[in-house]
Order: C-alpha cells, then sequence, then structure tokens
C-alpha cells in the first residue's frame, strides 16, 4: 500500500516497522529472531485492519470510495470485459474523457459499457478531469445508451464521479438540460440497464447514468445528493464538519440498501477495495452477470416498466424510526 | 373579478391561514430600492413599477393572477414519509418544516392546480422559493408526480414555475431521486402527447434544473432570472476566474440556445393561452371582452385573453 487514509495511519506505523525489521534482518547475520518479530508486527497489522473497517464511519467510507488507488472504471473495462472499443464524442461540440464507454462483450455477450473515469496518475487524472463529466460526456453517453437500444445490446454504467464539472463552458452548454436528457436516457432504454456505484456517486452527475433497472453499490462506496464537506458548508456553515454532515445524508451502501435506492450490496476484500483491486473486480463481474441474467428475457416494455416503478416508488418508505 | 367567479366557486383548502398585507404599506423594490406600495407591487405581479425588476411571488399570488378570474382547484398531493431520514444539522428537520410552514403559511415548497387560463383548460405546478429555499423533496416529487397525472387525466397541458435551490438535503438520497422520479412525470406527459410547458422563475439552480425544469417542450424564463446547474460562487472557486456579465441570467442562457424564450411577467399569462392553445389544436384566443357564460357552452368556445378582471 502506498497511499494511507489518514485513519489508517496507526495501521501505516505497524506495517511501516515490520518493513523495517525486514529489511535490517536481510542485512543481519541472525534474521531469526527479528523475523519473529516482524510477524508479530504483521498479526497486530491484521488485527487492527480487520477492526477499522468492521464498522467504518460514513465519512471515512467516502474516504475510501475516493481513495486513489481503488480500481476504477478503466480497470474494470479492461478486466471484465474483452473487445472494448471505445466510441467517443457527443458529435456535437467535443470529446469529453471524464465518461468512456463503447462496445464491448462481457462473457462473449455483447454490452455498451459507459462509466465515469477519475485517471489514475496527475496526467490522466487532469486528461479525465478527475471524472467529472461537462455535457458532451452525458450527451455522448445519451448517444450510447440510445445506439445500445437500438442495436438491444444491454447497458452497463460504473459510476465513479464527484459530481458533473462546475465550470463556465460546462454551463453555457447546458449541463443540466444534459443531466436532465441522460436520465431520461436511461428511463427510455429497452434493454436491460444495470448500473454499480463503484467509489462516488456524486449527485446529479450520478443519477445521469444510475437511474438503471439494478442499482448495484460496491460495499464502501457512497451515493448522496451532495457531498458531505458541501453540505456541512450549507447546513452547518463549516466545511469542517463533514463527519457530521456525511452521518446525517445517509450515504453508505447499507443505508441505500435500507431505502431501496440500492439493489445489492457487492462486498469488498477486507480493507477496502484498494487492497485487492483484481479481487473487486471479480466479485463485480460475478454480480454484474447475475444482475444481467435477473432481467434476461424481458421484453422492451417490460423493462421500462420495471424501471419506471422502482423510481415512483422511492421515497414510500423512510427509515425505521 | 369577472363573471367567472359567480358560477365557479373557488375551492379553498389550504389548511394554514394566508398572510395578509394592509394594502397601504410599503416595501423596497430588491433591485433599485425605490419604495413603493404593497398594493402597487402586486397589481403590477411583484414586478417593479420602477426598474421592471422580478421580484418573488408565491404560487398561490401567481395562480390568482395567472387563472380565469383566479379561481383554481387545488390538487391533493400526497404526504410523503416526514423526515424519512431523521436528518439532524444545526436544527432537526421537523423543525426546520415548522418554522417554513408557519413563515409561508403553506404546507410544502409546491401548489399544484387545476383551472382554466383563457378558457383553456390546464394543470399549473409552481414551486415557492419562499418554503426552504423551493427545494426539491419528496414533496416536490409527488407534486410533479400528481401534476403529470392530473393532466393526464384531464387531457390538458401542464404548466411548471419552477423556483428552488436545489435538492432538499434534509432528505438526502431520496431528494436526489426526485430528478428520475420527476423526469418519469414528464415521460408520462409526453407519452399522453400533451404539452409541458416550463417557466423558470429566479432562481431555478442544481438539481431541480438537472431535471424536470429542463425538460419542457417550451422552455420559457422570466427576466433576469438565475438559471444554472452550479452556483456562479462555486464555478468561480473552480475555475478562479471571474464570470462574465450577466452569466447564468434568463438572457444569457437565451442567447446560448438553452431556452425559447424569455418573457416578462405581466406577458406570461397571454403567452402562455397562445402556445398551448396552438399545441392542443385549439382555435385562437379572444383578445377582448368576454361573451357570458350562457352563450359560450361547448367546449370548442373561444378563449379569452385579456386583462379585464
Ligand atoms: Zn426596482
Amino acid at each position: 500500500m502506498a497511499h494511507y487514509l489518514d485513519f489508517e495511519k496507526p495501521l501505516a506505523e505497524i506495517e511501516g516497522k515490520a518493513e523495517e525489521l525486514r529489511a535490517i534482518a536481510r542485512q543481519s547475520d541472525d534474521p531469526m529472531d527479528v523475523e519473529e518479530e516482524a510477524n508479530a508486527l504483521d498479526r497486530k497489522a491484521a488485527d487492527m485492519l480487520k477492526s477499522l473497517y468492521k464498522e467504518l464511519t460514513p465519512w471515512r467510507k467516502c474516504q475510501v470510495a475516493r481513495h486513489p488507488e481503488r480500481p476504477h472504471c478503466k480497470d474494470y473495462i479492461d478486466a471484465l470485459f474483452t473487445e472494448f472499443t471505445p466510441l467517443s464524442g457527443d458529435r456535437n461540440f467535443g470529446e469529453d474523457q471524464a465518461v468512456m464507454g463503447g462496445l464491448a462483450r462481457l462473457n462473449d455477450t455483447p454490452v455498451m459499457v459507459i462509466g465515469h473515469e477519475k485517471g489514475h496518475d496527475t496526467q490522466s487524472r487532469l486528461r479525465r478531469n478527475f471524472g467529472m463529466a461537462r455535457p458532451e460526456g452525458y450527451r455522448k453517453a445519451i448517444r450510447l445508451m440510445e445506439m445500445a437500444d437500438k442495436f438491444g445490446l444491454p447497458v452497463i454504467t460504473l459510476v465513479d464521479t464527484p459530481g458533473a464539472y462546475p465550470g463556465k463552458g460546462a454551463e453555457e452548454r447546458g449541463q443540466s438540460e444534459a443531466i436532465a436528457r441522460s436520465t431520461e436516457a436511461c428511463l427510455s432504454l429497452g434493454v436491460p440497464l444495470v448500473s454499480v456505484i463503484i467509489g462516488e456517486g456524486g449527485s446529479g452527475g450520478a443519477v445521469a447514468f444510475a437511474t438503471a433497472n439494478r442499482v448495484a453499490m460496491l460495499e464502501h462506496s457512497v451515493y448522496s445528493v451532495i457531498s458531505p464537506e458541501g453540505c456541512a458548508s450549507i447546513l452547518w456553515k463549516d466545511a469542517e464538519k463533514m463527519r457530521e454532515a456525511a452521518q446525517a445524508l445517509r450515504l453508505t451502501a447499507e443505508d441505500l440498501h435500507k431505502l431501496g435506492v440500492c439493489d445489492r450490496i457487492i462486498p469488498e476484500p477486507l480493507g477496502g477495495a484498494q487492497r485487492d483491486p483484481e479481487g473487486t473486480i471479480r466479485t463485480v463481474g460475478r454480480a454484474l452477470k447475475q444482475l444481467l441474467d435477473e432481467l434476461s428475457g424481458k421484453d422492451a416494455g417490460t423493462l421500462r416498466a420495471d424501471r419506471r416503478r422502482k423510481f415512483l416508488e422511492l421515497g414510500s418508505k423512510g427509515l425505521a424510526a | 373579478m369577472n363573471w367567472i367567479s359567480n358560477y365557479v366557486r373557488p375551492r379553498i383548502n389550504s389548511i394554514f391561514s394566508r398572510r395578509e398585507v394592509p394594502d397601504n404599506l410599503w416595501s423596497k423594490c430588491d433591485d433599485c430600492g425605490a419604495m413603493l406600495f404593497h398594493r402597487e407591487i402586486r397589481d403590477n405581479l411583484n414586478v417593479c413599477t420602477n426598474c421592471g425588476h422580478h421580484m418573488a411571488i408565491t404560487p398561490r399570488d401567481r395562480f390568482e393572477t395567472l387563472f380565469d378570474g383566479g379561481v383554481f382547484a387545488e390538487i391533493d398531493v400526497p404526504e410523503p414519509v416526514a423526515d424519512p431520514l431523521h436528518f439532524r444539522d444545526q436544527k432537526k428537520y421537523p423543525d426546520r418544516m415548522r418554522s417554513a410552514q408557519k413563515s409561508t403559511g403553506e404546507k410544502e415548497a409546491m401548489l399544484v392546480a387545476h383551472g382554466e387560463i383563457g378558457r383553456t383548460p390546464i394543470v399549473a405546478a409552481a414551486q415557492d422559493f419562499s418554503f426552504m429555499g423551493g427545494s426539491m423533496g419528496m414533496y416536490v416529487g409527488n407534486a410533479i408526480v400528481a401534476a403529470a397525472e392530473a393532466a393526464v387525466e384531464h387531457r390538458c397541458p401542464l404548466i411548471l414555475f419552477s423556483a428552488a435551490g436545489g435538492a432538499r438535503m434534509q432528505e438526502g438520497i431520496l431528494s436526489l431521486m426526485q430528478m428520475p422520479r420527476t423526469t418519469v412525470a414528464v415521460q408520462m406527459l409526453k407519452e399522453a402527447g400533451l404539452p409541458y410547458i416550463v417557466v423558470l422563475t429566479h432562481p431555478t439552480t442544481g438539481g431541480v434544473t438537472a431535471s424536470y425544469a429542463m425538460l419542457g417542450d417550451v422552455q420559457i424564463a422570466e427576466p433576469n432570472a438565475l438559471i444554472c446547474f452550479a452556483g456562479p460562487r462555486v464555478i468561480e472557486q473552480t475555475i478562479r476566474e471571474k464570470l462574465p456579465e450577466g452569466f447564468q441570467r434568463a438572457e444569457y442562457l437565451l442567447e446560448h440556445g438553452m431556452l425559447d424564450r424569455v418573457t416578462p411577467r405581466k406577458e406570461l399569462r397571454g403567452e402562455l393561452i397562445t402556445i398551448t392553445r396552438m399545441l392542443m389544436g385549439l382555435p385562437p384566443a379572444i383578445h377582448g371582452d368576454l361573451p357570458s357564460p350562457d352563450e359560450t357552452s361547448t367546449s370548442s368556445a373561444p378563449a379569452e385573453d385579456s386583462e379585464t378582471k
């Protein structure tokens, strides 16, 4: 692990110490007793990891969801899909690299896959605009969804965005209209639409992709109307109150499952997806297959009605008192 | 009041008492600062008689001047689960609700009604910015769904007046889910082949613009209304540059192709009558005095478009 979150600092110390001991052991004549000590530290670290992740607070979940080493959209596409053929552009203004999409096969079945991509280093993050799409990104997604509908391909969306990009050009080119139309496009599809929140489900920018027949969430992903920091600065007049805001917003997979927003929670490896990206991706792959199987054989009208009913009924129940 | 109020009794079903302001009170225009008689502003639809600035108008006041003879039937909106998340910031959500209800005299942030404008039956929904910033929670979602269902039932257009700071944070994800939910309502109208007209009023921002408020067949805005997804302050903080004059105002959006029209409030009613009648395939509205109701009892009767009240 190269990047520890603030609440993982004690863990970082222990793991660091174990590593140091082993470095010393490699140079010493009698590595045996050092190795024993290092093993003890490993056990201590494992216990600590377990207890840290047993009950993550909502704010800590936000931090895990944003972890830079968490697998991103591109990692899922590379590992789970074959013959991925990226398709670009909104045919109107430009190509938005915050959104990736294209034709691909999932277990040999052709599908359309669309998702937000945050990037993995400075250069790719800038190119991907940190996963914050502009209107072109949503309009590209609409175009790809409509193409999938035309050719009867199921649509898979992978959601991971802090939110739609708040920029001058984005506003001038109709950010809100683009998001609204993308949501509308999701609702109009006569093919199965399955969505997985793999990291951050940031507000309208996430809804535009996640108005799906089935919405799954990774265990430590979050999905919210506003970021905890944003909520804190508005309601608490203090952005530092993000812990309280994260708690109040009920943005965890567990709470959203109770509220009927999330249909399925996909478990993450101990210590979060960033500690075992390959394992996480495999689990998501299995979940995707099952979710698509649940929808297979349904005709266009049924799929549309199913989606519509799901969203009309949302909010008819709150959390138990 | 014209003749219509004599034979159609207004249905008053608000459970809260209305605020009454004496006519001789002064108010100040929030734009030019001119001191105006409350009555003078009210008679001018809350538009400053000095500078033309459009001030906020409550849904009830708007409907009274929009519908023929000020007559409309309120459409019941199903009550959502109260405080579904047990949300508490510095105040409890139920306490915020109570104080908003007390200060506005309304139950929630949207009013839905059925009635006629220029003898054209319509359903109208209007958002109340004075009620918790008009924020879109489950009630507003229910109101829009109810409005769409009523429009489909009566086979008439839906005219929606938006005004909101965005989604209601105190309902968390359930407020966000009103984006797809209200989009379903818009689709119901589309499938029924009924016009959906949006009038964006100051301000309409956030998740509201990114759903039902941007999906109208015709998009009209009141002059100088702020209409945006991300607010100007957020953008300035992000891009660290000064935004151009008039950025995200109605006229700016019109120039950028995001709206069909910018229409002053005083001309809005006539324009809505004209547009809805054409879209519904009805004959043109009659301008001027109305014939008496007995002579024009058929549904194909021409409409009035007079300011004779
Ligand atoms: Zn003025």
